[in-house]
């Protein structure tokens, strides 16, 4: 039998079984009785936010961190639909968060009661699963359960929402009982058949121009050690995703680089190049794919994922391998051939210095591209990098030489301006001893830079680097280029003072206007143990080379014309 | 209207978890992915607590033949097949209300012979036959009737099983569907059951 305990208390026994350690939120009348019991529980940190979508980002910075899984508390109504937007963004890029939300007493649900929200029923598209607990005894269960689905198989966002006297409601805990599951209808691959693996690896084995697509699924597979085994062993180069940036060691003589739309034109083009592409662990997102009939036609397709139905979604693929890549890989590695293939390498490497796209045209003014190059320099490529959306996390991806597993977290998928402040957070949260760097865009950081109020009080050193261009950069390149040039609304004429502003939140606050200052700076933050921001005050008008345009094809390359 | 032509239609069977919620989830994704829900029917299968589906979804064709994958994907849903092009039976069962007089009860009444309709309620003005079986069955028998004046058709949607086996070792041509790696159909792959203990 387990023990008496209210349902706040149980929900906090639970959360302490699964292993959490720190819980992002802010409360509100139907969570009360949850942060009514919290005190009692010391081992569980929580770290008080200034608006959920802070706790929904922050959490899910320090998933993707360590690897656990990140948890969020809000209130009903507002605040739980205020988690919406960050629940979407680890939806997209498959993060596991648990989200616990207040509800209204059970009698009140359905009758528009005071900070009513139906929030399962809006949060349906943007979590792996969700629940409305109805009963004190389906607490503990239903938490094993929720972690259960959020860290495994594909992994993603799971909310629970308890209405308020629930929480209240005397119930019993009992771990060896609750954390039983029963989910028929949840299955999680692990090795892939025989014969799967055999098809792909006579296609590896036959191949002459093979490439690896090796996405954000080695990370969350933690299968760096079988990727850089398999593409050594058959000599294979490595064009990672965006998100499978840090997935593969860019010191590494056979890592290429990411495609797409902004990627390295030689990523692109080696995978156009191809006669075999072996997707492992990512989606083929239309920002790699573009127009769908143009895509690599002269390559054969392997994709690796473990979600079946990723298969065949976008581009049609030649052989598919069901199952956890690490594993999956695992499979593959004593299969295949030791060969060596020097014209294809040769020809990357041709590639490669055809077409310098990193060169960055020398104008004389401090760029985006110049502050990421001078803290990849100084950090020896070994920082813990978030990112906004938009133009700087494009420089970000393109400039900073990752050698580190993990080390790259951005809003892939839902490009989610606002994720930089928060995130950088709960990465450092996650791993306090390490050098966490934010790039931050002027308008993504003015998202949510009310939580630097969080990472003060906390006394986080996070170091805030602001590609400050006074412009939503993104938006001028698309106008520029796509509408004709026309602008509209894009720039910002009244920024705050980022430097004051750090004073006013008790930050250290800095600013760099020259080429020349930007790795002094960078010295000087990372030698100061609080949290800083750095206003690298950037060039206003300035756009992100190479771009291939959405729906085109490798045929609508553009390069920065003055390299 | 959309180029509802274009589209293409699939017969999707699928056992899920008897409880409140889950139909919603499922009509989401549908709708997610822009396809029509043509025809539904649910009902408790033979497993205590699981219900059974049958439905037609319409869409585009590269969409909506990966609608069986992507429906597995759910927590609640056990499994979902499409198995348009599997050896299947298939049924709808069809309630027609139709105008009668002294006149014309008899001729009805020979049409619902022919037909192997059951005539469920007589009224003074009205009758109301039951009928099964395939949609272009159902399809006749309301035309042949409309000149008599249709009240009210009421049909149900189609419920499907894919068909036994008639020798031993044999298949039915669904075994080779999922060991074929078919873009967007089903794939056989090794798995946890989520029944365990926490991992
Ligand atoms: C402004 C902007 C520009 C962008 N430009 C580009 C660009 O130029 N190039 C680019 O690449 N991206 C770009 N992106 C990002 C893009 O939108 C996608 O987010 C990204 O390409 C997705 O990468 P992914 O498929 O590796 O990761 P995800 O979308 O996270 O997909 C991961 C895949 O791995 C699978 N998986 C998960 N776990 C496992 C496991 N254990 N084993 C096997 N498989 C697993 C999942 O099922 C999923 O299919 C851009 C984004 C923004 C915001
Ligand atoms: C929440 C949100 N709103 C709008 C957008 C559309 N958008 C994409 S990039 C961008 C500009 C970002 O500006 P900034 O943060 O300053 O970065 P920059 O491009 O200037 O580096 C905008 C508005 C978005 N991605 N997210
Ligand atoms: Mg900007």
């Amino acid at each position: 039998m387990g023990k008496k305990l209210t349902g706040g208390d149980i929900v906090c026994e639970a959360l302490l079984n699964e292993g959490v350690d720190i819980v992002f939120g802010l409360p509100g009348g139907a969570i009360l009785p949850l942060y009514g019991v919290l005190g009692r529980y010391p081992e569980l940190r929580h770290v008080l936010v200034r608006h959920e979508q802070g706790a929904a980002h922050a959490a899910d910075g320090y998933a993707r961190a360590s690897g656990k899984v990140g948890v969020a508390f809000a209130t009903s109504g507002p605040g739980a639909t205020n988690l919406i937007t960050g629940l979407a963004t680890a939806m997209m890029d498959s993060v596991p968060i648990v989200a616990i939300t207040g509800q209204v007493g059970r009698a009140a649900i359905g009758t528009d009661a005071f900070q009513e929200t139906d929030i399962t029923g809006a949060t349906l598209p943007v979590t792996k699963h969700n629940y409305l607990i109805t009963r004190v005894e389906d607490i503990g269960p239903t938490i094993h359960e929720a972690f259960h689905i959020a860290r495994t198989g594909r992994p993603g966002p799971v909310l629970i929402d308890i209405p308020k006297d629930v929480m209240q409601e005397e119930g019993s805990y009992d771990h060896e009982r609750d954390r039983k599951i029963k989910l028929p209808g949840y299955r999680i691959p692990t090795t892939a058949p025989d014969y799967q693996i055999d098809a792909a690896v006579e296609l590896i084995n036959e191949s002459e121009r093979p490439v690896f697509l090796a996405g954000h699924g080695v990370i969350i597979s933690r299968a760096f050690d079988e990727l850089r085994e398999l593409a050594e062993k058959a000599q294979i180069p490595v064009v990672t995703t965006l998100l499978g940036i840090s997935g593969f060691p860019e010191n590494h003589p056979l890592h290429v680089g990411f495609p797409g739309m902004h990627g390295e034109a030689y990523a692109s083009l080696a995978l156009d190049d191809s006669d075999l592409i072996i997707a492992a662990g990512s989606r083929f997102d239309d920002r790699i794919v573009g127009n769908v009939n143009e895509f690599a036609t002269r390559s054969k397709k392997i994709h690796i994922d473990i979600d079946p139905a990723e298969i065949g979604k976008t581009v049609q693929v030649d052989a598919s391998v069901v199952g956890n890549l690490k594993h999956v890989l695992g499979q593959i590695i004593p299969k295949v051939d030791r060969v060596s293939r020097p014209e294809w390498i040769r020809h990357v490497e041709q590639l490669k210095s055809d077409h310098p796209s990193l060169h960055i045209p020398e104008t004389g003014n401090l760029s985006g591209q110049h502050v990421v190059r001078g803290l990849s320099n100084v950090t020896n490529g070994k920082a813990i990098i978030c990112t906004g959306v938009g133009q700087h996390q494009m420089w970000a991806a393109q400039h900073y030489k990752f050698t580190e597993a993990n080390t790259w977290l951005c809003s892939g998928g839902l490009g989610t301006m606002g994720y930089e402040v928060p995130s950088a957070i709960g990465a450092q949260l996650a791993l306090p001893e390490a050098l966490v760097w934010s790039i931050c865009g002027d308008g993504g950081f003015q998202m949510t830079m009310m939580e630097l109020a969080t990472a003060v009080e906390n006394r986080l050193p996070v170091k805030y680097a602001i590609l400050n261009n006074n412009h939503l950069g993104m938006i001028t390149q698309w106008q520029e280029l796509f509408y004709m040039g026309d602008t509209q609304a894009d720039a910002y004429t009244a920024n705050p003072d980022f430097v004051k502003l750090a004073e006013a939140f008790g930050m250290k606050g800095m600013r760099v206007e020259e080429i020349d200052d930007v790795e002094d700076a960078i010295e000087e933050a990372n030698a100061y143990p609080g949290p800083v921001i750095v206003d690298f005050v950037i060039e206003k008008v300035e756009h992100v080379y190479p771009m291939i345009p959405a729906g085109g094809s490798i045929k609508d390359l553009m390069e920065d014309t003055r390299v | 209207m959309t180029s509802q032509s274009k589209f293409e239609a699939r017969t999707v069977t699928a056992l899920v978890e008897d409880r409140p919620g889950v139909l919603a989830r499922i009509a989401g994704l549908c709708r997610r992915r822009g396809l029509n829900i043509a025809s539904l029917a649910v009902g408790h299968s033979e497993q205590p607590g699981l219900s059974r589906l049958t439905f037609v979804l319409e869409g585009p064709p590269g969409v909506v033949n990966h609608c069986a994958a992507q429906l597995e994907r759910l927590v609640n849903v056990i499994e979902a097949k499409d198995i348009t092009n599997k050896n299947h039976i298939w049924r709808e069962l069809a309630l027609v209300k139709v105008a009668t007089s002294k006149e014309t009860r008899v001729e009805l009444l020979e049409l619902s012979r022919v037909f192997r309709a059951n005539v469920i309620d007589i009224g003074v003005d009205s009758m109301t036959f039951e009928l099964t079986g395939g949609r272009e069955k159902i399809d006749s028998l309301i035309t042949l009737l409309s000149p008599f004046g249709i009240k009210e058709v009421m049909r149900t949607g189609r419920v499907a099983v894919l068909r036994s086996t008639l020798f031993e070792g044999e298949d039915d041509g669904e075994f080779q569907a999922t060991r074929n790696w078919v873009n967007g159909l089903q794939h056989e792959y090794h798995f946890e059951p989520g029944v365990s203990g926490s991992v």
